[in-house]
C-alpha cells in the first residue's frame, strides 16, 4: 500500500479516520438520544444502522490489522508508554465490536424489531428475555462511557506527543503522505 | 525543561520548548479535552437539568402514582390478548405496507386502563387502551397503542408532564386539587378544549364495545412514494351499549376486565380498522384537535381477538408498544408527541424490565377457562 515505513498503510489510515468520525458521532448521538424527547426517534433511526456499519467496518479493520505491518513506535515512547498504547488499542478494538453487538443483542432481548432502513431489518441474535435486556441495556451505557474515556486518553496522549514532545507521532496516522525523516537516523 | 537532559532517543526537533510556549501548548491540549468532555456532558443533558427528558417524565409518573416495580408506568393495569388481522386489500392504494395486502397476519396485544397503579379498581372514567403488535410475514412489525377517547388531552410532552401533576391526587384529600387543574387549563387552552370533547363523548359499557383511536396522525406512503396524512381507529363490531353505573358492582375491582374475559371466552371479538385520510390543512401535529367529520374513511380489514391471557403468562407483558415501530409504508407525522411517547415508553420499559415482577391484578386464574 505504501512504501513509507514510518506511516500506517493507507487503508489503515483511511479506516482509522473514518471510524474515528463514526464512533465519535455515535457517542454523541447515543448521549443525545437518551436525553431527548423531540429528537429521540430521529436519532435512534440513525443510531441502529450506524452501529451495524461500525460493526462491519470493525471486522474489516481487524482483518486489515492482522495482515499489515505497523510502523515502529518512535524512540520517544518508553516501554511503559508502548505497553499502554498497545493495551488501549486492544481495548478500542474490543469496544468497536462489543458496543454494536451488545446493542443488537439488547434489542433482540427487548423484543424489538432491529430495523435498518425501509423494510430491511436484522434477525434477533438473542431470545427475548427481560433480565437479559436489562443487563445488556446497562452494559451498553457502561461500555459507551468506557469508549469515551479511552478515546479521550488516546487523543490526549497523541496531542501530548505531537505538541509537547514534538516527535511527530501524529504523522504516523496522517491521511496525507509524510516523508520519512532522514535526519532521525543520523 | 532541563537543558542538560538529553535523552538519547529524543530527536533534535523536540529538544527544548520555552516555558511560555510549553504552557500555551499544555493549555491548548487541556482545552481540547475539556471542550469535548463539556460538549458530551451538554449533549447528554447533564448541564441542563431543567430541560424535560424521558427520565423526568417517568420520574413524575412514579412521583404521582408511587412506585410499582415491574409494571408499566402508565397503562399499568392490563390483560394480554391475541388473534389476527384480516386485510381486505382496500388499504393497498393508501400504503405500500405489506399488512394491507389481502390476507391474515397474527396479532398479539394488550387491553389496559390508562392508570399508573396496577391494582387500582376498574373505573368507567379511566381511559381504556388497546395496544397491538401486527407480525408481518416479511418479519416487519407494526405496533400501535390506541385509546377510547376522541382526541388526546395534550399536544406536547410539556403539557403531558404538567397535566400529570395537576391531575394527581392530593395526599391530604385523596382527590385532585381543583385549583391546580384550573391553573393548568388556563395555561393550556388547547387541553381545556380537548378535555371538553373527551367529557362529551359517551363511554361504552366495556372494552369490547369501545372504539380505539390512534389520536396522533401518521403518514401512509404508497408504492409511488407519495404520502397521505392519516389517523386510524378500531371500530367495534360489538353493538355499543352505554356504561351503566347501576349495573356496576363496587365489590368487583376488575369488573371491566372480567367482562372482557367472559366476552372473549364466549365468542371472538371483532373490530374494523378504519383509516381516516386527512386533507391538506388538517392538523397533524395537534393531537388535541379532531379532524372534520366528513373526511374519507376506508375500512381496510377486520381485527379478531379470540384469546385472552394474564400478563403473568403472556409475552405481551414484555413488549414495548412504541407507536413508532412501524412497517415500511407507514411513518410518523410531525406530531411531537410521537417521538416523546417513543422516548418515554423506552425509559419505562428499561426500568420495568430490570425490576422483579409482581403478579398482575388480572391473574391467570381469572383469564383461564
Amino acid at each position: 500500500m505504501t512504501n513509507n515505513p514510518s506511516q500506517f498503510a493507507l487503508l489503515s489510515r483511511i479506516l482509522h479516520w473514518l471510524m474515528a468520525a463514526m464512533l465519535l458521532a455515535m457517542l454523541f448521538i447515543g448521549a443525545a438520544m437518551v436525553a431527548s424527547l423531540g429528537n429521540y426517534h430521529r436519532l435512534v433511526a440513525i443510531h441502529r444502522p450506524l452501529g451495524i456499519m461500525i460493526l462491519i467496518l470493525a471486522a474489516v479493520r481487524l482483518v486489515n490489522r492482522m495482515f499489515t505491518t505497523l510502523p515502529p513506535f518512535p524512540p520517544t515512547m518508553s516501554q511503559r508508554e508502548r505497553f499502554l498504547a498497545s493495551a488501549s488499542e486492544r481495548l478500542l478494538y474490543t469496544l468497536m465490536f462489543a458496543l454494536p453487538l451488545v446493542g443488537w443483542g439488547m434489542l433482540s432481548a427487548g423484543h424489538y424489531p432491529i430495523v435498518m432502513f425501509g423494510p430491511v431489518h436484522l434477525p434477533p441474535i438473542l431470545p427475548a428475555n427481560p433480565t437479559l435486556y436489562a443487563i445488556l441495556r446497562k452494559a451498553h451505557t457502561i461500555l459507551a462511557y468506557l469508549l469515551f474515556v479511552t478515546f479521550l486518553f488516546h487523543l490526549s496522549t497523541v496531542l501530548f506527543h505531537t505538541l509537547i514532545i514534538r516527535d511527530r507521532l501524529l504523522n504516523r496516522m496522517a491521511l496525507w503522505p509524510v516523508r520519512s525523516r532522514k535526519k532521525t537516523s543520523s | 525543561m532541563n537543558s542538560s537532559d538529553h535523552n538519547s532517543g529524543l530527536e533534535p526537533a523536540c529538544a527544548k520548548l520555552r516555558r511560555g510556549s510549553l504552557m500555551i501548548r499544555l493549555i491548548a491540549i487541556s482545552l481540547v479535552i475539556l471542550g469535548i468532555t463539556g460538549l458530551f456532558a451538554y449533549t447528554a443533558g447533564w448541564l441542563t437539568p431543567n430541560v424535560l427528558t424521558p427520565t423526568r417524565i417517568i420520574d413524575r409518573f412514579e412521583q404521582v402514582n408511587g412506585e410499582h416495580p415491574g409494571f408499566r408506568r402508565n397503562h399499568a393495569k392490563g390483560v394480554c390478548i391475541s388473534g389476527y388481522f384480516e386485510s381486505n386489500g382496500q388499504g393497498v392504494g393508501l400504503s405500500k405496507a405489506v399488512v394491507f395486502l389481502p390476507g391474515r397476519v397474527p396479532i398479539i396485544g394488550r387491553f389496559a386502563l390508562a392508570v399508573g397503579q396496577p391494582y387500582a379498581a376498574d373505573s368507567a372514567h379511566a381511559v381504556r387502551s388497546m395496544a397491538l403488535l401486527f407480525k408481518l410475514p416479511n418479519g416487519e412489525e407494526w405496533r400501535t397503542g390506541m385509546n377510547n377517547i376522541p382526541v388526546f388531552a395534550v399536544n406536547s410532552a410539556q403539557g403531558f408532564y404538567e397535566l400529570l401533576l395537576a391531575s394527581a391526587a392530593d395526599p391530604a384529600t385523596g382527590k385532585p386539587d381543583p385549583s391546580k387543574m384550573s391553573d393548568f387549563l388556563a395555561r393550556h387552552p388547547e387541553s381545556a378544549k380537548a378535555i371538553q370533547l373527551i367529557r362529551a363523548s359517551t363511554v361504552s359499557s366495556g372494552f369490547g364495545d369501545s372504539s380505539y383511536n390512534s389520536l396522533d396522525a401518521f403518514r401512509f406512503i404508497d408504492a409511488q412514494g407519495s404520502a397521505l396524512p392519516v389517523r386510524w381507529s378500531m371500530v367495534p363490531c360489538q353493538p355499543f351499549e352505554p356504561f351503566n353505573a347501576a349495573l356496576s358492582r363496587a365489590s368487583d375491582t376488575n369488573q371491566l376486565f372480567d367482562a372482557l374475559i367472559a366476552d372473549i371466552h364466549s365468542h371472538a371479538l371483532q373490530w374494523h380498522l378504519i383509516i381516516t385520510v386527512g386533507q391538506p390543512g388538517d392538523p397533524t401535529a395537534e393531537a388535541t384537535l379532531p379532524w372534520p367529520p366528513d373526511r374519507r374513511q376506508v375500512d381496510v380489514g377486520t381485527l379478531t381477538i379470540d384469546h385472552v391471557e394474564s400478563e403473568d403468562a403472556s409475552p405481551a407483558r414484555d413488549i414495548n408498544f412504541d407507536p413508532l415501530v412501524l412497517p415500511n409504508g407507514i411513518a410518523g407525522s410531525d406530531d411531537p408527541l410521537l417521538s416523546a411517547r417513543s422516548a418515554a415508553y423506552a425509559e419505562s420499559f428499561t426500568r420495568r424490565e430490570g425490576e422483579s415482577k409482581n403478579p398482575s391484578a388480572v391473574s391467570t386464574a381469572q383469564t383461564g377457562r
